[in-house]
């Protein structure tokens, strides 16, 4: 590692015109966690090992990759007050964020195509309004926010078009301590935006489940898949994928009926790869696969599994007992083990 | 109200001892799988004989108490192809079984063939299907006898499959855990977590479900959602899982005084209560004691995680607790 890092240093040293992420070649992963020393994140490689370890001031929760510099940007666990720019090819944090007076971050955000702008997922504090933060990517200065279409945005993401789907969880929390306000009145909702923020289509379930918290997504084909967390009795089984393809309505995919309730209500992250989406639930110790339609095609157990991502074709996913796994159809593999609790994300670099 | 989060022992802490996984496979699951084996087996023959709902009533009250014992198990074989979920298809608030049910009872026979009837509703099937055939609310449109002897059976099968799995490997899996090549439990620890977190879960379904539906709220108190209460079993599950859930925790780990008492505790509350279907959850009087009894399940479960999980080196999920 020392050897690695010191050549890595001088790498970053011997004043390059502009890095790429072939500079970076590594890591292709980043994910947060906790330590018996506290929060960090990790850089990672294709096999699951951690190149370099930065530690964090508070929980971490996900990150967002430039599209060309080697550059990620780490977020906080909501309520959020801080965010990490990060090189990704020394693991030196570069800038730190802050959110503005009034405004928390919250878990997640995205790059603009060109990778001038980073737009974050952000609450108003008082009333859990949802807000897209925007920052140039130079000196990362704030510069302006838009509306996000909706209450307690969490995951976004950009299309390759340039245009950005943001899902609104709809659940409105106190500002200090997470607790939910509103899971019997939630409405939570898909917006998709213009590269310039305007709101151009929106989508919403079926009035049934309006406590199926919209949180996160992954993009699949020409489908925006969507993860969600029940709020409503958990003895009631409801689908926790659903694809949209704007301009039409949800599709809800529901598990296997032997697996109803594998997940307890509740998906933690999701990934598209090879035509294939994947689904995890660290309450439900799940991880599932589903096809681009969302026909369920497996079910795999593993205790607080929750961070996914693409991997080859197939998967790599992460675990509370710092456990990383390349995951298929087959089942789970493990890869690496490190003394990391590992948080929700796997986020994918490059 | 959120718990501190106590990390696993993965993260670098010293391993404890008296943490006995052995005990807890050997001398509480495996005879409690093939008790409800046996039990089962027991109710397929009786129906096999006579299918009358007197017949029935008694090996199936005898099936329903094994499960009591190891009801709370949620891992390894139990959750594969659903089987958990058919076994005891509860809570049920849409009505889903009954509505599946009706269509079996007045359908095609067909369906009632072994194989065929192992793919019907897992809402339909089970335990919790038999109840509603043995002990109907209403009398039932068509003659219930094929039908309530394809779900003994079916029920019989799925028993034996648990305890085969268990038998035949899954027990190896949890004592050889950490060994090279054991891909389910990386660590011994590991082990050790899965199983604390069957009994720390098995006690807040205790409160939060076989307690809290009736319980509902005290404007609407929802005394109808017990569970097993055509057969009047709703308080007997309780009490019966928490003798298990109490012998479990001491297998597992011996020396636990605080939870013993704690076990003790709602155990004499439970033994106590004379609302065998908590009935009393309709009334001021009534519902402060099954409170009394959940506030003494949810006073168990910290216990657990102060003494316990130390004891055992091991914690609450990490991002299972979190929520994000």
């Amino acid at each position: 590692m020392a050897t690695r890092r010191a050549f890595l240093a001088g790498l970053a040293c011997a004043s390059l015109p502009r890095l790429s992420w072939a500079d970076a070649g590594n890591p292709a992963y980043l994910a947060a966690g906790k330590t018996a020393d506290g929060f960090v994140l990790h850089g990672l490689t294709v096999a699951g090992a951690s190149l370099f370890r930065i530690a964090l001031p508070a929980r971490g929760h996900a990150a967002a990759a430039h599209p060309d510099r080697p550059e990620a940007v780490a977020f906080a666990r909501r309520p959020g007050t801080f965010a990490l720019v990060l090189n990704c090819v020394t693991g030196a944090v570069t800038a730190q964020l802050t959110p503005p007076e009034g405004r928390q971050f919250n878990g997640h955000g995205a790059f603009s195509l060109d990778g001038s702008l980073l737009m974050t997922s952000e609450v108003v504090a008082e009333t859990s309004e949802g807000r897209i933060g925007l920052w140039e990517t130079r000196g990362y200065k704030r510069i302006g926010e838009w509306a996000s279409g909706g209450v307690g945005p969490h995951d976004m993401k950009r299309l390759a078009d340039g245009r950005l789907v943001i899902a609104n969880g709809g659940i409105r929390t106190d500002p200090t301590d997470r607790s939910k306000l509103n899971t019997d009145v939630m409405r939570p909702n898909l917006s998709l935006i213009s590269a310039d923020g305007v709101l151009q289509d929106q989508a919403e379930l079926p009035a049934e489940l309006h406590q199926n918290s919209i949180r996160h997504l992954a993009l699949s084909g020409g489908d925006i898949a969507f993860a969600m967390q029940w709020e409503g009795d958990p003895a009631e089984p409801v689908p926790q994928l659903g694809l949209w393809s704007p301009g039409s309505a949800p599709r809800l995919c529901p598990p296997a009926e032997a697996d109803a309730f594998a997940m307890q209500g509740y998906a933690g992250s999701i990934a598209a790869s090879g035509g294939r989406i994947a689904l995890t639930s660290p309450v439900g110790g799940a991880l599932m696969i589903f096809d681009a339609a969302g026909q369920p095609l497996a079910t795999h157990r593993r205790a607080d599994i929750c961070g996914v991502a693409p991997l080859g074709g197939a998967f790599m996913a992460t675990d509370g007992q710092g456990a990383l796994w390349s995951c298929g159809i087959a089942g789970l593999a493990p890869l690496n083990r490190e003394e990391t609790a590992w948080d929700n994300h796997l986020i994918a670099l490059g | 109200m959120r718990l501190p989060l106590v990390l696993a022992i993965g993260l670098g802490l010293a391993a404890p001892a008296a943490a006995d996984v052995a005990q807890a496979v050997n001398g509480v699951i495996l005879p409690g799988y093939q008790a409800f084996a046996d039990r089962t087996a027991d109710l397929a023959k009786a129906a096999a004989q006579d299918c009358r709902a007197e017949a029935l009533q008694a090996p199936w009250q005898a099936a329903f108490d094994a499960w009591a014992g190891v009801s709370f198990l949620h891992l390894g074989p139990a959750e594969e192809d659903g089987r958990a979920l058919a076994i005891a298809f509860w809570p049920d608030p849409k009505a889903l079984g009954a509505k599946a049910q009706r269509g079996l009872l007045t359908g095609d026979p067909a369906k009632l063939a072994p194989e065929a009837f192992a793919e019907q509703s897992v809402a339909a099937r089970g335990l919790m299907g038999l109840e509603r055939l043995l002990y109907p609310a209403e009398p039932l449109p068509a003659d219930p006898c094929a039908l309530i002897r394809a779900t003994a059976d079916d029920l019989a099968r799925m028993a034996d499959e648990v305890r085969s799995g268990w038998q035949g490997g899954f027990a190896e899996t949890v004592l050889g855990a950490g060994q090279p090549g054991n891909t389910t439990f990386l660590t011994e620890d590991e082990a050790k977590q899965a199983l604390f977190t069957q009994l720390a879960t098995g006690v807040e379904v205790l409160a939060d479900q076989r307690l809290g539906r009736p319980m509902g709220t005290f404007d609407k108190p929802r005394p109808e959602l017990a569970e097993a209460r055509a057969s009047g079993r709703s308080l007997r599950n309780v009490t019966l899982t928490l003798v298990a859930l109490r012998g479990f925790a001491v297998a597992l780990t011996p020396d636990i005084p605080r939870t013993l008492a704690g076990f003790d505790k709602a155990i004499a509350l439970a033994e106590g209560l004379d609302d065998p279907v908590f009935a009393g959850v309709a009334t001021p009087q009534g519902r402060l004691k099954v409170e009394i009894l959940q506030q003494s399940l949810r006073a168990l479960r910290e216990t657990m995680l102060a003494e316990m999980a130390p004891a055992l080196g091991v914690g609450i999920g990490f991002n299972s607790q979190d929520g994000d």
